[in-house]
């Protein structure tokens, strides 16, 4: 019974990884005109046009030319950057451990950082500073990424002069300069997925609260402390990682935007100059690589929410 | 019998039946009462809204000078007046006056987010509940090709297109309106099909009223206040969606000014102390913060926190 919806759901994510890349190919290949055409320009002629057609594979109908650039992306040839000529895997190889790097530290403060707090906002609901707790989320969730960011480098880097306000990687750093130089986007992006991560945490475990089994609890006398660590945070663990995936997630969109306004030398910043010069290869495999990421952790958040509930994974 | 008496009398009366109709207001089943009362946060945030709404409004008139006047002593500086006028908030990098092209922004960047969330909800509404009243093959590939775009980050979907599309205002509100129609879509459709299996629905077809009838009478009022608590949400998505575009320089173009682009154009001057990167970012911060203290403020005393469930 679980092991076939577990099954279930991979496949349909097996489905939308293919809808995405449709979309993608579709998205990237709505460009009004021939593409020959305005390669070649005023010097085109009937012959060179067609010649240039069967070169790039624009003569052939749509649905070749979508199978032949999926079955490229599968065994790894990403195509060749427009401008520059440089080969797409090669442009992406370096950025991407950059961002899997920043990806990876962010997670590393921010979970636990935002189960500590959601926790904490739950087991004191109603108190001046489970209040604040949820003004303050509440107004960090509102604002644009941008907006913390602005604010961080006004902060730590015009006033304070504590921290450096780009993120340029010369590629020798020692690992404390890294930790300086890193700092910046580090904290925005902690602040932009906490805040989503601590409401959602807090409105969690308060779900679990409002169960009839912790108010059976609650009249027997236990405290309430007990009540949460021991008989709610176990039964909040299923939502909580569900949580957490779909946070991860989120990261994809603001890892654009701090990356951008740092110049972070990552994969984001690289889609973004794509997108600014219109290389669509490059746009194109960037977009993929998102995307994917965004579907499979989408895909985790659900056969964790599967796995933790006795009721799906109990055949009956 | 005096002509006091029969007022005191009268009145007595009225308050008996007003008694009787509060009677009625305790039934399990009487009309929930519609009187919205917010707390002092939520007065201060709508008071914040109104004023971001008149900026838009009335904003490009009162503004002391043009959007595009280049006419401050020098770039990034404090507030400072010369010959032209006084510039209250300082200058940008291009000794633009800040305050002016904030007031201009305004109708850019609240303006086009309204257009493109009204759409959103036009084509999501028609659209869930077409899928919820018909049902079937209809409701099956609307819905599947909806779930497609959701299961994208909706700043793919904006790079994509505008990668291949180049950027314009048509082209924003275009796929703003889109992206954000997907959400609209999937909470009209819940909706929609709750009501659809209601009793008073149920009654209405036995009574032979036309699908059309059914739709306009019975299934949009039921669907209008949720969908309403919804529309501050959808708001502050994609306000924040297009500003991000022009932070990253792809959405609003220069020179008009657009609170996203002005936080991109000063961001150099912040190293100068210049605050002019500051300013629109804090506009843009109380726009939003305000339009989502209204609806915790609403969904909190409705009780009716559907909208929030469906995020």
């Amino acid at each position: 019974m679980m092991a076939q919806m577990v099954l279930r759901r991979l496949g349909i994510g097996f489905i939308m990884l293919i809808v995405v890349s449709i979309i993608v190919f579709i998205g990237t290949s709505i460009l009004p005109g021939d593409v020959a055409q305005i390669i070649l320009g005023q010097s085109a002629t009937p012959e060179t046009l067609a010649a240039l057609r069967a070169q790039l594979g624009t003569d052939q109908p749509l649905y070749i030319q979508y199978l032949s650039w999926l079955g490229n992306m599968m065994t790894g040839d990403l195509g060749i950057s427009k401008a520059g000529g440089a080969t797409i895997a090669s442009l992406i190889g370096g950025r991407l451990g950059n961002t899997m790097m920043m990806a990876g530290i962010v997670s590393a403060i921010a979970i636990p950082l935002s189960v500590a707090l959601g926790l904490w906002a739950a087991m004191h609901p109603g108190t001046w500073l489970d209040r604040i707790i949820t003004f303050c989320t509440l107004s960090l969730i509102s604002v644009p990424e941008f907006f913390i960011a602005t604010i961080l480098v006004l902060v730590l880097a015009v006033e304070l002069h504590w921290l450096p306000s780009t993120a340029y990687l010369s590629g020798d750093e020692t690992f404390w300069q890294l930790m300086k130089s890193l700092a910046m986007p580090l904290i925005t992006l902690v602040i932009v997925v906490s805040a989503q991560m601590i409401r959602m945490t807090r409105a969690g475990i308060l779900n679990v609260m409002s169960s009839p089994y912790i108010e059976m609890a609650i009249l027997k006398g236990v405290p309430r402390r007990r009540i949460i660590l021991r008989h709610a945070f176990f039964n909040a663990i299923g939502p909580i990682v569900n949580v957490i995936a779909l946070n991860l997630a989120y990261l994809v969109s603001g890892v654009v935007i701090v990356e951008t306004i740092f110049a972070y030398p990552g994969l984001a910043k690289l889609m973004i100059d794509g997108v600014q010069t219109r290389d669509l290869p490059l746009v194109q495999a960037c977009a993929m690589i998102f995307s994917g990421t965004y579907v499979a952790l989408i895909l985790v958040a659900d056969v964790a929410s599967i796995l933790s509930n006795p009721r799906l994974r109990q055949p009956k | 019998m005096t002509e006091n008496t029969a007022k005191t009398e009268h009145k007595a009366n009225e308050e008996e039946v007003i008694a009787k109709l509060d009677a009625f207001a305790e039934l399990p089943d009487a009309p929930p009462k519609r009187r919205l009362k917010l707390s002092w946060v939520g007065k201060i945030a709508v008071g914040i809204v109104v004023f971001w709404m008149a900026v838009v409004v009335i904003g490009p008139y009162i503004a002391p000078f043009h959007e595009m006047d280049m006419d401050g002593d020098d770039s990034f500086l404090d507030a400072h007046s010369n010959e032209y006028g006084t510039f209250y908030l300082g200058t940008d990098y291009l000794g633009r006056d800040t305050l002016s092209r904030i007031a201009f922004g305004a109708r850019n960047t609240i303006g086009i987010s309204v257009i493109a969330t009204l759409l959103a909800y036009c084509i999501g509404i028609t659209l869930g509940i077409a899928a919820a009243v018909k049902g079937g093959w209809t409701d099956m590939i609307i819905s599947r090709i909806n779930d497609s775009i959701l299961s994208l980050p909706a700043i793919m979907l904006g790079l994509i297109a505008i990668a291949a599309l180049g950027s314009s205002v048509p082209i924003l509100i275009s796929i703003a309106a889109i992206i954000y129609a997907t959400s609209v879509f999937r909470i009209a459709r819940a909706l929609g099909q709750d009501i659809m299996v209601q009793d008073f629905v149920e009654a209405a077809q036995a009574r032979g009223e036309g699908l059309w009838w059914i739709i306009k009478s019975e299934v949009l009022p039921n669907a209008a206040m949720p969908l309403a608590t919804d529309f501050g949400l959808r708001l502050v998505f994609v306000v924040l969606f297009i500003s991000s575009l022009s932070f990253l320089g792809l959405g609003i173009q220069p020179p008009a000014s657009d609170w996203g682009s002005m936080v991109r154009e000063n961001l150099q001057g912040l190293v100068y102390g210049s605050y002019a990167a500051i300013w629109p970012a804090i506009a843009i911060a109380t726009f939003t913060i305000a339009i989502n203290l209204i609806v915790d403020d609403i969904s909190a005393k409705s009780g009716g926190n559907l909208a929030k469930k469906m995020v």
